[in-house]
């Protein structure tokens, strides 16, 4: 099998043969885009709103260069803080959110900031049926968050802090690749 | 249960930066504002139910004219991260690299070293390549190998009440209005959309994916 860099570079190939004249020119190297170097990461995002809701000021860049693996370590705890001192549904020892969790596993859920994604069927943040099984274009996932930081145990309480009510893309999606709407 | 304005004090502290702007807008010093922040991350299945699509947008809140303007940045890698076994760490990649007006692909391929830095696998068997797309064309895509590809500016497709969530963090409102306004309302982003065939990443069950942009 031909690696995708042979490819591109024979691609090049084909481009410039016609102006091969020389007998040599098996020696030709042809040399395609330099990908060489190293890159060091400066953002990273799994859900969303995650560093922007519960990491603190200070801990903002720090959480974007620890890798997901030690993300629960380094940072579950301070979550666990912001978010008890944020919402008044977890403020009482035993609040819990409606997906059955307190303070501790909800924050334990969050701190590891990957998306989860369902290799088998309907993939939405939370569509009433499915919950974390991807996240789509329309899925309204600052009102799911805001639902489980506010809302406790049945979505009922603090209505007003639970739902921003903007539910929908300004623009309409496509159904077809590329799928996001042309920009304004 | 506490009255949310008392608890405000503290979780003003928490909540500060969220409303900047949300989703993962603006969310750090560091990136903030430049062509390596990340404004969003989205992974659903396609059109074709056998495929994953994944979305990674970057640079937030251009306004129209500024959005011709707007370039992918050559020293800038994105990286969409799969973990297969559930540990956290990242068992695929999917590189996204911009050179000279076309956006290239590596991947879904093993990485050969995980975490903070990265080279770029150009050995990869899959991928491609697509043409950036301009601001004001009809978006150019690619396929190779049951692949499609896709870079360039388009709608940002997060919305929410930021002005109003604001407010209420300032203690200038007790609550979200009824209608909302979305403060994304005819913003666009810098997107790179790649939609993969299911049977290059797994057969079934759940992966864990985040997205990663890496600077030279």
């Amino acid at each position: 099998m031909k690696t995708l860099n042979k490819i591109l570079v024979m691609l090049a190939v084909s481009l410039v043969a016609f102006n091969c004249s020389n007998d040599d020119d098996n020696q030709v190297i042809i040399t395609g885009p330099d990908f060489s170097g190293t890159y060091m990461q400066e953002d990273q995002m799994g859900r969303p709103a995650v560093n922007t809701v519960f990491v603190a000021s200070a801990d903002k860049d720090a959480f974007n260069v620890t890798v997901p693996s030690n993300q629960d370590a380094a940072f579950q705890s301070k979550f666990q803080t912001n978010l008890m001192a944020l919402s008044p549904a977890f403020a009482n020892a035993g609040d819990m959110n409606a997906l059955g969790q307190d303070a501790a596993a909800f924050t334990g859920l969050l701190a590891t900031d990957v998306l989860n994604v369902s290799l088998d069927g309907t993939t939405t943040f939370y569509d009433g049926t499915n919950v974390l099984t991807g996240r789509a274009l329309a899925d309204d996932v600052i009102t799911v968050e805001l639902l489980l930081i506010f809302g406790g145990e049945d979505f009922t309480e603090n209505p007003g802090l639970s739902n921003d009510n903007v539910d929908a893309n300004d623009k309409a999606f496509l159904t077809s690749f590329p799928y996001l709407a042309s920009p304004h | 249960m506490k009255n949310f304005k008392a608890v405000l004090g503290i979780g003003v502290i928490a909540l500060a930066a969220f409303f900047i702007v949300a989703a993962d807008h603006i969310d750090a010093p560091a990136v903030q504002g430049g062509n390596s922040d990340i404004t969003d991350f989205y992974a659903f299945q396609g059109e074709n139910t056998d495929n994953l699509v994944f979305v990674a947008n970057l640079q937030g809140l251009l306004s129209p004219s500024a959005t011709g303007a707007a370039l992918f940045d050559e020293n800038v890698l994105v990286e969409f991260n799969i973990d297969t076994d559930q540990d956290n760490m990242e068992d695929l990649v999917i590189q996204a690299i911009p050179r000279d007006g076309k956006m290239y692909f590596f991947g879904p391929v093993a990485p050969s070293q995980t975490g903070l830095e990265s080279t770029i696998q150009s050995d990869a068997m899959v991928g491609g390549a697509v043409d950036i797309s301009a601001y004001g064309d009809s978006p150019k895509t690619a396929s190779y190998d049951g692949m499609k590809f896709f870079a360039g500016p388009r709608d940002d497709p997060f919305f929410m009440d930021f002005a109003q969530y604001s407010e209420i963090i300032a203690g200038n409102a007790g609550s979200f209005n009824m209608p909302g306004a979305d403060t994304f309302k005819g913003t666009n982003v810098m997107s790179i959309v790649v939609e993969v065939p299911k049977s290059m990443i797994g057969t079934s069950g759940t992966i864990n994916t985040w997205v990663e942009s890496k600077r030279k």
